[in-house]
């Protein structure tokens, strides 16, 4: 990369060096006549770029095969993108995750990934590399953090509304801290009150991108006071908004829609056992 | 800009454009134009061609059982309809070139005919037996005969795409020789003016010759 | 200036007949077919377009000034397409070749009109029916997906994406005949002694505009009406719930739309031709390798499209061989580059408005030009794309070059145009103000792409905000450039001074004619004798006096 912007750098002092150069030497009044052409040199300077490409050609090429083959020893994590947030699985440990993948240190990770709806992209800026994300086929891509800390991942190919919000971290742990980790999530959380469950499953689960708990309309509609409330569907009818109209809506988005909403919300179906589905109606029954 | 002057023996006399040479050149140029136009018409069909050859290898034995629910006898007749028809359009030219009017608007009349035989084969029999059976577009698609192959619908989408840009350029090839009928009757062609005529042709051969490919790509190719 | 010239001491007058007093009244224009007239109608509507364009950007850049929403997140997916597809399809795709290329490309060639006048003014109109259809889609139908019409995000958001990729398709179809009409011209219309190497670099570079034209834009066309034909049967080939594959959307459109970015620039490599060899008084350097490196770079452009989609999930091998093709489209363009910078040293360089104008792009181009070598090659490309890197880069190559370009021509054809001269200073001050503008908006960009920052975000992390504010500033100083220019451009043509026939010394055949030109063109049929930068046999220069 260097050696391109050095080379980058070069060709552009020249070329301007030589445009502002021979526009002041020969400026208005010259009597000197240049020649109208020169073959040698036409040809030195179509020859030399021809071989300075190719060099950056085949250095580009050589890193993009080790970019893009992971390494055998790599642990797999199984991504998908939907918009407008990321889910991540461990497939040992049968964690998830939305929007944060814990990583330990020295170790390259493989993101196994599909899409649910559009063509999404994750890019990794920390670690240099980027793969689209396409619904019905499986794309993979590869980094290894060689230090802690927290790091963006982000969505790069525009997928609608919400497209800028589609944005997470890398948390790059040590080694044990990983399977502390890995340990405490695998756990069914049996301990914390409902409403605060669902209070961090709202953040976690980034359902906060399409709905707000402050009363504005979003992409999807306002959770605020929702609940106890006649709430008017897209095909005119209108339904009361209890514990089982806030289940199906997690669970089923599709089957009722809220008048003036496009129909865009990913289900939730198997991702949420029946305490965490319970803590987060809990916790928009909060939500006065 | 060309304008005409209508003579004695009802042959309206072609002036040249005035910023051409001579009338040898203001042909050739518009036969020039004319092949580039048809180079991008067959670009364009080139991408629906590109479209055909990768789904069917996607999806080989869909395009095998799929293409058994088209006519090939319905087929064939609209091949040999469309063949017969770049034949009259030839005479009529020919005609013209020899100063045969009543032979050019003859010919002219058979090639309108048949192309308007050609489309009503299509409007009349094939597609409404498609609606019919359902086996059309996704969006549309009610066919239960094919459901042992993967995404048939495929088939009939690229079969109603084609054959139906196809159709659209039967269509203004109708329109087209319409026109030139009535300029005929008006006495504008005759053997030095003839352009409008050989452009016409040129374009009626080549809506004839994507039939030609269309036909055994989908009717025959199993 | 050549003060020592005795015709440039008398006071030059508008010539009895010209095309604009010819014949009067809106049917005159409506109904044209004189090429000068249509090149003048594409000219007021291109630069509407591109005064459209550019308030869209100023609002894009709005919105980025600072972190937090200041319009909704829809409204700035809806201004960023807008932006993108009025500027693509309505601006800088018909810019230079509709507007000046109608214009001059008879001139130059030494014709009466181009080969079909009819078909010209239907091209026109076809080219306004578009337009309209574009326009009012987005505005009405909210389009959101960016110029692009990336599948399947195109055939799921619920705006009115089948019209405007209609409009497209429309425009497509003026863009074809107008290619057309140019190939035919050049190929039948050259008068006595006009062969292929006694034209006019400006003319090589529309023809070789015209074949990308007339090769690429039938495969765009088709891929829109598959889209659109997508979304309203179903027709399963782009959308993967039916079956279909998204990536064949991009491979047909980027076959169209690497292409199409030739048929912006190459127009302009033209108009720089021109202007270097007019104010550095001198033939340009290494003609034939400037006129046929038009050429290579119409055909190997057309074999490149798939160094858009590295990440997209296509093979490694494909991916290898797109890389390796992509660099050899940088090498006639660098050829380009050195031979404009070669056709300066022994000149006699006149610091003209255009020459500024030409002298900015050769600056900004290259920079453009060089910073394309980190995004052709697969390592650097998986990080850059898709990133601020690739927004500011296309900006230099479109903005920095091209739109430089198009103003530059625009100023040094102006007189011909208009019959009247401008005031150097004002344009000068203007060129300053886009210069400074342009650099602060876009280099900025860069610097955002090495950062972190993805493309196509409606609001950022706090980290960009210092970058994002400058390059929001810039946008400003350059909105302001431009607007000098079209006050200059008004002015000019309310009390400009009365222009001579050949105000800048040039020496192709458009200067041999009054200023504006004769209904006609030419009143007798030029006949050439020499090469077009050829001092010698060159046209009287009948500047006025050196201030």
């Amino acid at each position: 990369m260097n050696y391109i912007n050095y080379l980058s750098i070069f060709f552009w002092v020249l070329i301007t060096g030589l445009i502002l150069y021979f526009a002041w030497r020969y400026r208005n009044g010259n009597k000197e006549v240049g020649p109208s052409h020169n073959t040698a040199l036409e040809i030195t300077w179509t020859v030399i770029p021809t071989i300075l490409v190719i060099s950056i050609f085949v250095w580009g090429f050589k890193t993009y095969m080790t970019l893009s083959r992971a390494p055998g020893d790599a642990m797999d994590v199984y991504v998908t993108g939907q918009k407008w947030s990321w889910s991540f699985e461990y497939p040992e440990h049968g964690v998830r995750t939305t929007n944060e993948l814990v990583v330990p240190v020295n170790q390259p990770v493989r993101l196994v990934m599909q899409s649910s709806d559009v063509i999404h992209s994750m890019w990794l800026p920390a670690f240099r590399n980027k793969m689209d994300v396409l619904p019905g086929r499986t794309t993979t891509v590869w980094f290894e953090a060689t230090e802690e800390g927290t790091f963006r991942f982000y969505c790069t190919e525009y997928c609608g509304d919400a497209h800028w919000n589609m944005k997470g971290d890398v948390k790059v742990v040590s080694a044990e801290a990983f399977h502390e980790w890995i340990e405490e999530n695998s756990k069914e959380d049996t301990t914390t009150p409902l409403p605060e469950l669902g209070a961090k499953l709202f953040q976690s689960k980034a359902c906060f991108t399409c709905h707000t708990t402050d009363g504005t309309p979003s992409i999807g509609p306002t959770l605020k006071g929702v609940f106890g409330h006649t709430v008017e569907l897209a095909d005119g009818k209108t339904v009361e908004a209890d514990e089982d109209y806030l289940r199906e809506s997690i669970l089923q988005p599709g089957a009722k829609i809220v008048k003036g909403f496009a129909p865009t919300m990913p289900s939730f179906q198997g991702q949420l056992s029946e305490r965490e589905l319970n803590g987060l109606i809990e916790y928009i029954k909060s939500l006065k | 800009m060309s304008q005409q002057v209508a003579v004695a023996d009802k042959i309206v006399r072609h002036r040249v454009g005035h910023h051409w040479p001579n009338a040898e050149l203001e042909f050739s140029g518009a036969k020039l134009g004319f092949w580039i136009f048809l180079c991008t018409e067959i670009l364009m069909f080139g991408g629906l061609f590109v479209a055909y050859t990768y789904f069917r290898s996607l999806y080989p034995e869909t395009f095998h059982e799929a293409h058994k629910t088209l006519s090939i006898p319905l087929g064939t007749l609209n091949t040999g309809v469309l063949i017969l028809s770049s034949f009259t359009v030839v005479m009529a030219i020919r005609s013209a070139m020899v100063n045969q009017r009543k032979a050019m608007l003859g010919y002219l009349y058979a090639t309108l005919f048949l192309a308007g035989a050609f489309m009503f084969v299509k409007l009349a029999f094939e597609w409404p037996h498609k609606f019919h059976m359902g086996t059309l577009p996704a969006a549309f698609y009610t066919y239960d005969g094919l459901s042992h192959v993967p995404k048939p619908h495929i088939f009939y989408g690229l079969y109603f795409v084609m054959t139906g840009l196809h159709g659209i350029h039967v269509l203004i090839g109708m329109g087209l020789i319409t026109w030139l009928i009535i300029q005929g009757h008006k006495g504008v062609f005759y053997k030095g003016y003839f352009t409008p005529l050989e452009i016409v042709g040129l374009y009626w051969h080549f809506v004839d010759l994507v039939w030609i490919y269309l036909f055994p790509l989908f009717y025959l190719a199993g | 200036m050549s003060t020592a010239s005795d015709i440039a001491t008398q006071a030059p007058s508008m010539p009895k007949e010209h095309y604009l007093n010819a014949t009067r009244g809106f049917k005159s224009w409506a109904l044209t077919v004189d090429h000068k007239r249509i090149g003048v109608m594409y000219l007021v509507s291109v630069l509407t377009f591109f005064l459209v364009g550019g308030l869209l950007a100023l609002l894009v850049r709005l919105e980025l000034l600072a972190p937090g929403g200041m319009f909704e997140q829809k409204t700035y997916n809806q201004l960023f397409t807008m932006h993108g597809v009025v500027m693509t399809f309505l601006f800088i795709i018909p810019s230079i070749p509709a507007s000046l290329g109608n214009f001059f490309l008879p001139l130059q060639l030494g014709a009466k009109d181009v080969a079909f006048p009819k078909l010209n003014l239907f091209s026109f109109y076809i080219y306004v029916v578009g337009a309209i259809m574009a326009i009012v889609a987005m505005i009405v139908g909210a389009v959101d997906t960016g110029w692009t019409f990336y599948t399947p995000y195109s055939l799921t958001t619920d705006t009115a994406v089948v019209i405007t990729v209609m409009a497209a398709f429309v425009l497509g179809f003026s863009s074809i005949l107008t290619g057309l009409n140019f190939i035919v011209t050049i190929h039948k219309l050259r008068p006595p002694g006009m062969t292929w190497f006694r034209m006019p670099l400006f003319l090589w570079a529309l023809y070789s505009t015209s074949v990308i034209q007339l090769l690429a834009t039938p495969v765009l066309g088709i891929t829109l009406l598959l889209l659109a034909a997508e979304r309203l049967f179903g027709v399963g080939i782009f959308d993967p719930a039916l079956g279909g594959d998204p990536v064949l959307f991009q491979h047909f459109f980027w076959f169209y739309s690497h292409p199409a970015v030739y048929i912006m620039i190459v127009p302009a490599f033209g108009v720089i031709s021109e202007l270097v060899a007019t104010f550095s008084r001198r033939e340009v350097f290494g003609y034939k390798f400037v006129a046929l490196s038009s050429v290579a770079i119409a055909i190997i452009g057309f074999f490149v499209w798939g160094h858009h989609m590295f990440v997209s999930g296509q093979s490694e091998f494909a991916g290898m061989v797109f890389s390796f093709l992509t660099f050899f489209v940088a090498i006639p363009t660098a050829v380009k580059i050195f031979n404009w910078t070669a056709t300066l040293y022994k000149g006699d360089i006149q610091l003209r408005t255009p020459m500024i104008f030409a002298m900015m792009f050769l600056i900004q181009f290259t920079i453009g030009g060089l910073t394309g070598l980190p995004l052709a090659s697969l390592a650097t490309n998986v990080s850059l794309h898709d990133t601020y890197y690739v927004v500011a880069h296309f900006h230099y190559v479109m903005m920095g070059g091209v739109a430089f370009a198009f103003v530059g021509g625009l100023y040094y054809w102006w007189p011909k145009i208009t019959g009247r001269m401008f005031d150097e200073k004002v344009a000068n001050i203007g060129a300053v103000l886009m210069f400074i503008g342009f650099n602060t908006t876009f280099f900025t960009q860069f610097l955002l792409g090495f950062k972190g920052m993805p493309r196509r975000y409606f609001d950022y992390d706090p980290e960009f905000a210092g970058l994002h504010a400058f390059s929001s500033v810039g946008s400003w100083i350059l909105g302001l450039g431009f607007l000098v220019a079209l006050i200059n451009f008004v002015q000019s043509l309310r009390k400009g001074e009365i222009a001579p026939a050949n105000p800048w010394g040039g020496t192709t055949l458009e200067w041999t004619t009054s200023s504006p030109p004769h209904p006609h063109n030419f009143v007798d049929t030029p006949t050439v004798s020499a090469g077009p930068y050829d001092r010698e046999h060159a046209p009287a220069e009948t500047g006025r006096a050196a201030a």
